[in-house]
């Protein structure tokens, strides 16, 4: 039988005390032990470089490891939006419990109030440290931040970068751990990925990685784990994410022992440059705060052949404003995106491939002329228009759904502490704040609230109470991991099959962005269940690496990636077959309201899904965390 | 498709950093105007994979602009020809039909190259820790609006915070110089009350760090303002050499 056990570990009492009262009783380390204590930090985006820097300034010993040849270049940086705080600045009544309370709603109540109250209450003293880093948040004439308000929020709480506030706090972040190598606290390790997790006793206590460079297998132990790893979405093949960007690290975790939770919640933003072809490398997004400005619409025709700026505006579909008209365009991302489905399903759609909706800033640039429009989106722009060859000014862009984020990640409890203890999984590549769905500029403040705010103090817990051997890099444990993980490796190079990585990751993405994707159904998914192992079983047979395993081989790397990929999507399908529900990112074509809206079981699903990895052909275990909403009654979402 | 290229690739091949390198030719077909730059260079990888052949090493990751990833020398020029553009957000619609295309590596002393269009920029990671940051602790941050920025300099600050660190301005540099870089960040820092503290330490050290490591001098070519993706000004530039010169003056009283 599993011994693994869900223990969320939230402190008992009021929500509005509990961190404080936490960061009071917690174990502390002495400042001259901390220097003896090593923390391993997997990952340089947000999440990984935040948690770098303060553990190190904190005094411990950090080794960082991050896929790109410079930790300033982790996938955080393509942000484009902001990032919330609960300020108030504007004095639009904004709060801690709005922000608390507008992130369980956002989630579909499908996240733990008790991390998320935290994540609104460190919110401000993200701003605070960022700005003091030199982060260049907009400003207005008066010298005072301006901030914007973004999808699903009704207050301005979001600062921003112009279109680039990723970068900024990346850059912030990165900057701080650079100036912490300098001193020494922090090891960086670029162009390495970890490709596996080594447990002792029980213990998170090292990680393999594979050197990209020279290809060689490096150990590497310590006192604690942390990986910022980041999401999933690119087992669709096509996302917004960087090329790089992967799940194994979490998959690895998973496979040692940790619980995975929710992996179903994929969030597909509204706003990207839709898909021209085959050939197509990646999806490039949008900003949604051009929602804030842009009217979305599609031809009231499904017969339209006009170009967009002939069609007279009772022949055009505002179709968001007319069904929502209390947020309008502004309505969360999913129902966004649904709904852009929705019309392009009834034959709607947009431009060549009819994959697409109108985004028009006709209107916005009438009441607030040009160069406001420029200013406020001047970038985006112009990105698009390299893109598509198009000129926003002048004619409306074109957008369509595109994977972005996963909600879904490690399990862990309110110390973001996985179920192997001594891993904590940070950012993204946890699972824990954003329930079913994400809110707009809450990815950027998840990440730097982990690593600044809570991971410290956490983790401090953690090494204070426990009880650590020293273990090195000579132990056992690593012997036996080093030889899977050479074994994999060979296994790929002696394949020596007749097709491509990309061939299967491509056949892949179709099968989960048909049956994995926007609209769900028990029938699709159970097929999805027979053919994503049918596909995995010809890239295990088939697959194709040219050169040589000690050596730079991309090929071998991203094998390595799609291997897992293969079996996250299942699991994915497995979780989203479960959730015989919709919520948030996951809508279940059987499980709707009349009018088409997601519709909750809380009755039945008003939990978390973790599952837990029994070996290699056998069914995973689910195991459930029931979630309660004492604070936040459980309402059925409406954005009418 | 009619409007489908065939274009003639001269593409650096280089094992590693000790082997010597040589140009080899490629050609490749179907090539749309659609396509990205570094998606005709997949096309191109595809297929020698499939033959078995040891594909193109390039680096790219968010393929969007803003990682800073990318780096090819195309024809000569760093990013290719497009005016503020990184080589993952250049366009094939930007080439005709029969065209030949000589893709390169960086070239700078302080930029090696690993394999293939792949270099090693480490080298500006080390100039930031030498003093591209607030030295400011976890914790003890003021509240953020106590803090006035007027929106102008707030603008500048983020005009020069934009450099995305792809190190085109050194390779685009005959001197291989680092100036633009180094300066955005000194730019970005020392316009904030904020960073201004440090200003003087950090400039110093800086430059000290960016020639230690083999980049060259400015002698004003203002080829790394033209290649840069993100139009940073020379002018930082400017500001960063009187800001130097002011310490040197003060450094004595
Ligand atoms: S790949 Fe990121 S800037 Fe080109």
């Amino acid at each position: 039988m599993s011994s693994l056990k869900l223990d969320s570990k939230v402190p008992q009492g009021d929500i509005k005390t509990l961190w404080e009262d936490y960061k009071f009783n917690a174990k502390l380390v002495n400042p001259s032990n901390k220097r003896k204590f090593t923390v391993i930090v997997v990952g340089s985006g947000l999440a990984g470089a935040s948690s770098a820097a303060t553990l190190s300034e904190l005094g411990y010993n950090v080794l960082n490891f991050c896929i790109q040849d410079s930790p300033r270049r982790a996938h955080s940086i393509a942000a484009q939006g902001g990032i919330n705080a609960a300020t108030n600045y504007q004095g639009d009544g904004d709060s801690v419990w709005r922000l608390f309370y507008d992130t369980v709603k956002g989630g579909d109540y499908r996240a733990r109030e008790a991390n998320v109250y935290r994540l609104a209450e460190v919110s401000n003293n993200i701003i605070d440290q960022c700005v003091a880093q030199g982060v260049p948040f907009a400003r207005d004439y008066g010298g005072l931040y301006s901030m914007r308000s973004f999808g699903g929020a009704q207050v301005s709480r979001t600062f921003y970068a112009r279109g680039q506030t990723g970068q900024q706090l990346l850059l912030g972040a990165y900057s701080a751990m650079e100036k912490e190598v300098a001193k020494g606290g922090v090891k960086q390790f670029t162009r390495r990925e970890m490709v596996d997790l080594v447990v002792v006793d029980g213990k998170a206590r090292g990680i393999i990685v594979r050197n990209i460079i020279t290809g060689e297998i490096e150990r590497y132990a310590a006192d604690a784990v942390l990986l910022g790893t980041g999401g999933y979405g690119n087992v669709f093949f096509l996302s917004t994410n960087a090329m790089t960007s992967n799940g194994s690290a979490a998959w690895k975790a998973y496979k040692r022992g940790a619980a995975f939770a929710n992996p179903c919640y994929v969030q597909i933003h509204p706003t990207c440059i839709p898909v021209h072809g085959e050939l197509q490398s990646k999806l490039t997004l949008m900003s949604e705060s051009l929602r804030n400005d842009g009217r979305i619409w599609v031809p009231k025709s499904a017969t339209e052949t006009r170009k967009a700026t002939d069609i007279p505006e009772e022949e055009r579909d505002y179709y968001l404003e007319r069904k929502y008209p209390a947020f309008g365009n502004l309505v969360p991302r999913d129902v966004a995106s649904r709904n852009a489905k929705n019309m392009t399903d009834e034959d709607k759609g947009v431009g060549e491939t009819k994959l697409a909706v109108y985004l028009d800033f006709k209107d916005a640039i009438e009441r607030l002329g040009r160069d406001v429009i420029e200013a406020r989106y001047g970038n985006l722009f112009e990105m698009y228009e390299s893109i598509t060859d198009e000129n926003p000014y002048e004619t409306p862009m074109r957008i369509y759904p595109a994977i972005h984020y996963t909600m879904g990640g490690v399990w862990v409890d309110y110390n973001l502490q996985s179920t192997i203890p001594g891993l904590f999984v940070l950012g993204e590549a946890n699972f824990s704040d954003h329930g079913a769905n994400r809110l707009g500029a809450s990815a950027l403040m998840q990440g730097v609230a982990d690593g600044y705010f809570v991971i410290p103090y956490t983790l401090g817990n953690y090494l204070g109470s426990e009880k650590l051997d020293k273990v090195s890099i000579d132990h056992e444990a690593f012997n036996t991991v080093e030889k899977e993980v050479q074994a994999r490796f060979d296994k790929f190079m002696n394949i020596k099959g007749t097709k491509t990585v990309d061939h299967f990751h491509k056949q892949l993405g179709k099968l989960m962005w048909e049956y994995v994707g926007m609209a769900r159904t028990e029938e699709g998914l159970k097929k999805a269940l027979v053919e994503i192992p049918k596909v995995r079983e010809q890239f295990w047979k088939d697959l194709k690496i040219p050169g040589d395993s000690k050596d730079l081989n991309i090929e071998l790397e991203k094998a390595n990636r799609v291997a897992d990929f293969f079996e996250i999507g299942e699991l994915m399908a497995r979780d989203a077959l479960n959730r015989a529900e919709s919520a948030g990112g996951h809508f279940r074509l059987e499980s709707q309201t009349e009018e088409g809206e997601a519709k909750r079981n809380d009755e039945q699903y008003c939990n978390v899904s973790a599952w837990e990895y029994t070996g290699d052909n056998q069914e995973p275990v689910l195991h459930v965390e029931e979630l309660t909403f004492p604070n936040v009654p459980l309402t059925q979402r409406s954005y009418k | 498709m009619s409007d489908e290229m065939t274009l003639y690739l001269q593409v650096w091949r280089q094992k590693d950093s000790k082997s010597k390198g040589g140009f080899q030719n490629y050609k490749v077909e179907n090539v749309s105007g659609d396509m990205s730059f570094l998606e005709m260079l997949d096309m191109l990888n595809e297929n020698l994979a499939r033959e078995g052949k040891d594909p193109i090493q390039y680096d790219h990751d968010c393929r969007e602009g803003i990682c800073g990833a990318c780096s090819c020398m195309i024809n000569g020029e760093a990013h290719g020809p497009g005016k503020k553009t990184t080589t993952c957000e250049m366009h094939m619609r930007h080439f005709n039909d029969g065209d030949a295309i000589i893709i390169e590596p960086w070239r700078a002393k302080a930029f090696p190259v690993l394999k293939d269009l792949a270099v090693d920029r480490s080298a500006y990671d080390k100039i930031i820790m030498a003093g591209g940051f607030i030295e400011v602790k976890y914790g003890n941050a003021p509240e953020a609006n106590s803090m006035m920025v007027g929106k102008e300099v707030a603008d500048f600050a983020m005009d020069n915070a934009a450099c995305i660190g792809c190190g085109a301005c050194a390779a685009a540099c005959p001197n291989a110089s680092a100036m633009l870089f180094t300066a955005a960040k000194t730019t970005q820092l020392s316009l904030l009350p904020q960073g201004k503290v440090e200003s003087k330490k950090r400039v110093q050290s800086m430059i000290k760090k960016m020639d230690e490591l083999g980049f060259g001098n400015c002698t004003n070519e203002r080829l790394c303002e033209a290649a840069c993706p993100k139009g940073i000004s020379i002018i930082s530039i400017a500001r960063m050499n009187r800001e130097y010169m002011g310490t040197l003056l003060k450094s004595d009283y």
